[in-house]
């Protein structure tokens, strides 16, 4: 139980620094660790397979093209454009009232029932394989379109145009 | 496995909403503060997050894996949206040589 307020606190901590780091390489290292905090999160609740998944697509595969794009460019400290101090205050405002209404309605909906793991099978790869290639096979196969239609789309876009004549 | 289902069995639900809630107002201030159009990315990628934690511990309490097969498609999602937000993050630089999204401020009205 205390596991789940620490491993909260980290990912807030490094959440907060992630948005805060002048640097942007600093940003992305970051998020790398907010991310292993969310894989320590499914491991807690039991979702096995999203925690393997969650480490190896958003830490191995979607953090790298983060770090490559950025080395690629070449950013860092010197050429981050930074908002004025009047903006980033109520940029700061504006998230804290988000914060305060999500926090008030929670509050109004009065739920405070301790979660209890029903079935602590449920996260594994043999059911969640079983749910998904059953009831959701469908949109299984169409997520595959979506994958390969954004390939097509990065390839198009990311290649340089033929000069014209 | 035991040991790892009993750590979790005294934590209220709703310690899970305002912990996930934290994060997503985390993210929307880094949309509202940054101009690097990088790091804005990265912090939609930290609301994507804190709603994929909130589907899982829901879908644990209730003891249902639509949930948690709703997380394994907007993981991916998150992936098809990179690649082509940083294709175009990418294209951006080429043309104006920076990532701050000032330069774009004709795409406003």
């Amino acid at each position: 139980m205390n596991l789940f307020y620490l491993v909260a606190f980290l990912s807030v901590f490094f959440s907060l620094l992630v948005i805060f780091s002048k640097n942007p390489v600093y940003s992305v290292l970051y998020l790398i660790v907010t991310f292993f905090t969310f894989t320590v999160h499914y491991i807690l609740l039991n979702a096995q397979f999203l925690a393997i998944v969650n480490f190896i697509v958003y830490m191995g595969a979607i953090m790298v093209l983060f770090l490559f794009v950025l080395m690629l460019l070449n950013l860092n400290k010197d050429t981050e454009p930074m908002k004025s101090g009047l903006l980033k205050i109520a940029g700061v405002v504006a998230g804290l009232c988000l914060l305060v209404t999500l926090i008030g309605s929670v509050k109004a909906m009065n739920l405070s029932q301790p979660l209890a793991l029903k079935n602590p099978s449920i996260g594994l790869v043999k059911s969640l394989g079983k749910v998904l290639f059953k009831e959701f096979l469908l949109p299984f196969e169409v997520s595959s379109i979506l994958l390969f239609s954004a390939m097509v789309g990065a390839v198009l876009l990311a290649k340089k145009e033929p000069k014209k004549i | 496995m035991e040991s790892v289902t009993q750590t979790i069995q005294g934590v209220p639900l709703n310690h899970y909403i305002l912990f996930s809630a934290i994060i997503f107002s985390i993210g929307v201030m880094g949309v509202l503060i940054r101009r690097n159009a990088i790091v804005i990315f990265m912090s939609v990628e930290l609301m994507l997050n804190a709603v994929n934690l909130l589907f899982t511990a829901f879908s644990a309490h209730k003891g249902d894996a639509s949930g948690q097969v709703f997380v394994f498609f907007v993981m991916a999602l998150a992936a098809a949206e990179v690649a082509v937000g940083l294709a175009i993050i990418v294209m951006i630089y080429r043309n104006t040589n920076s990532t701050d999204i000032n330069v774009l401020n004709r795409l406003k009205w």
